[in-house]
């Protein structure tokens, strides 16, 4: 039998704002543990907790990028559970009426374009870090609540994703946005953007959904991708051996690849929340949206069709140039100075993307600026270098900071171009390479490329490489 | 509006309380009382009352997003039953 995946994927967010959603702890991460605690965010008795303005307008601005109805009136409930990393034994979160509802995002997969719906989008308080020590007695636990308090937006996804790479494209998708958005520093490596996923499969076809399996602790978009693929085979081998999947929450054990039971889902109904009397209710009117809509910035697909339509760029250039912000925001000030924009694309895409890697920085932390990349190019445009020159030459930009035409000018780099100093070298490696210049007379029209190759080597790849093949055609 | 015992055996489950079978008959009665009580408010016509969960009519009371010193450490574990490293050490929960 054939069998389709249902997943949706709940995301939780943690936003940039500098103190915590409901004390003026501060939010800044790595401290030393419990210095970033108050009454508040322990949840001593008797204190009494203050919205922080900033969370409710990123709040609306992500409501609003995710093409959600933003609530004219919301406000917090406390949801109970025992666990030590919430001092209140509740968190406060928004129940049954979410600052944002119905949006949607678009995702590109193997070519066909994607709506998946957006259900809500909510505030919450972030919980405190434990961590398990062992020892006699089943050993202890140690608990840090610095994170407690600190402001999240959960968002949760439709169950309109069927393989676990949509999955992954959706959530690419969303740290996109939230990175233009400039609400998260989304790092799902330090826990500012983290994913649990709820996945079922059932018969292609079918319309019934079948028994739902909470995965957790995913914690890269390559982890995501991999639990999803694990789960969704293993419920399917069960469903195929006559087994029945049984509703649990799994985590995702990315060293042994597969996914092991936390706990097997009970009833549901034990959070108890309630409207929480002691934080005031929101009202969101619509000039409030209407301002943070006019202030929202240009978003990824409107970028992307920008690129498109100003600049005639191929369609995979634009999305891989507006998945990222900074490369983006890069481009559009390398273009402004070098009006080639396929040419600029093609640098940015191939040997500046890898040396971004390879130094491990993001687009904006480049220590090359955009107007030395694009003086660069100028250099190879005129000529003055070649382009295989002009690839060394932004290599050592990258290593020293220094700008292009300085490191052409200290390194002799500048391409030859004069036909007589040329046409010595020229006559000298043909005059080292009989056989070669035989084969070549023979027919052999190959043995070209291996003497270009030689005057390339003895310039140092500084030779004009267009006036190189004419000179060897002459003196041939 | 009465309650049973076996609410008051999921209640004290959800509070994470170890009820005695004698405790657990005293609550129930107690806690019967004070809804019936309670159930005094419904002696009163609210029909022309907005139902809210909030005593007072505010809206929109925000904080701006500054950082204040919060307590000292020792201060903030002080309440711990037991600290280690700097937290608030607790029997293991997983
Ligand atoms: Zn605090």
């Amino acid at each position: 039998m054939e069998y389709e995946a249902i997943i949706g994927l709940e995301v939780h967010v943690e936003l940039k704002t500098k103190s915590k959603i409901f004390c003026s702890c501060s939010t800044s991460f790595g401290a030393e543990p419990n210095t970033q605690v108050c009454p508040i965010c322990l949840g001593l008795p008797g204190t009494l907790p203050v919205t922080n303005r900033q969370v409710v307008e990123f709040g609306i601005k992500t409501a609003l990028a995710l093409n959600c109805q933003v609530a004219s009136y919301c406000k917090f409930d406390p949801k109970h559970y025992y666990y030590p990393d919430v001092p209140k034994n509740f968190q406060w979160s928004q129940f049954d009426m979410p600052i944002g509802s119905n949006g949607h995002l678009k995702i590109n997969v193997d070519g066909e374009e994607l709506v998946i719906g957006i259900a809500r989008v909510h505030m919450e308080e972030d919980a405190g870090k434990l961590i398990h020590i062992d020892g006699p007695d089943g050993g202890y636990s140690l608990v840090d609540y610095n994170r407690t308090g600190v402001p999240l937006l959960e968002i949760v996804s439709e169950p309109d994703l069927r393989s676990p790479a949509q999955a992954r494209a959706y959530m690419e998708k969303l740290r996109t946005i939230l990175h233009y958005l400039d609400v998260s520093d989304c790092k799902m490596e330090e826990g500012s953007l983290r994913c649990d996923a709820n996945v079922s499969v059932r018969p292609r076809g079918s319309s019934t959904y079948g028994t739902k399996i909470e995965v957790k602790n995913m914690n890269s978009f390559r982890s995501l991708q991999r639990a999803l693929e694990y789960e969704i085979e293993r419920q399917v081998n069960l469903l195929e051996n006559g087994e029945q999947v049984q509703p649990a929450t799994v985590a995702w054990d990315e060293s042994r690849g597969v996914t092991t039971v936390m706990r097997v889902k009970g009833e549901s109904s034990g959070y108890r929340c309630f409207p929480e009397p002691n934080l005031v209710p929101i009202e969101i009117d619509s000039a409030w949206i209407e301002r943070v809509r006019q202030e929202l910035p240009e978003l990824p697909d409107a970028r992307r069709q920008r690129l498109i339509d100003d600049y005639g760029l191929p369609l995979y250039d634009a999305e891989v140039i507006t998945s990222s912000k900074e490369l983006a925001d890069y481009f559009d000030r390398t273009v402004a100075l070098y009006p080639d924009a396929k040419t600029v694309s093609n640098w940015l895409m191939g040997d500046f993307s890898r040396l971004l890697n390879a130094h491990n920085l993001e687009p904006g932390q480049a220590p090359v600026p955009p107007q030395e990349l694009a003086a660069l190019l100028q250099l190879q445009q005129e000529g003055t270098i070649s382009g295989k020159i002009a690839k060394q030459v932004l290599e050592e930009m990258f290593a020293s900071g220094k700008g292009a035409r300085q490191v052409v000018e200290e390194q002799g780099l500048i391409q030859i171009s004069d036909a007589a100093a040329l046409g010595q070298i020229v006559a000298e490696v043909l005059a080292a390479n009989p056989k070669v210049v035989e084969d070549y007379r023979n027919g052999k029209t190959k043995a070209l490329g291996f003497l270009v190759g030689q005057v390339m080597k003895a310039t140092k790849g500084k030779a004009n490489p267009g006036l190189v093949n004419k000179l060897l055609k002459e003196q041939l | 509006m009465t309650i049973t015992a076996a609410e008051v055996e999921r209640i004290a489950l959800l509070a994470r309380l170890k009820l005695t079978p004698e405790e657990q008959a005293a609550y129930t009665e107690q806690l019967n009382a004070i809804l019936e009580y309670v159930d005094k408010l419904n002696d009163l016509d609210t029909s022309a009352v907005e139902p809210t969960a909030y005593i007072l009519p505010l809206r929109n009371v925000f904080r701006d997003d500054l950082v204040r010193p919060g307590l000292p450490r020792d201060k903030a574990l002080a309440g711990a039953p037991e600290v280690s490293e700097g937290q608030f050490k607790v029997p293991r929960v997983v």
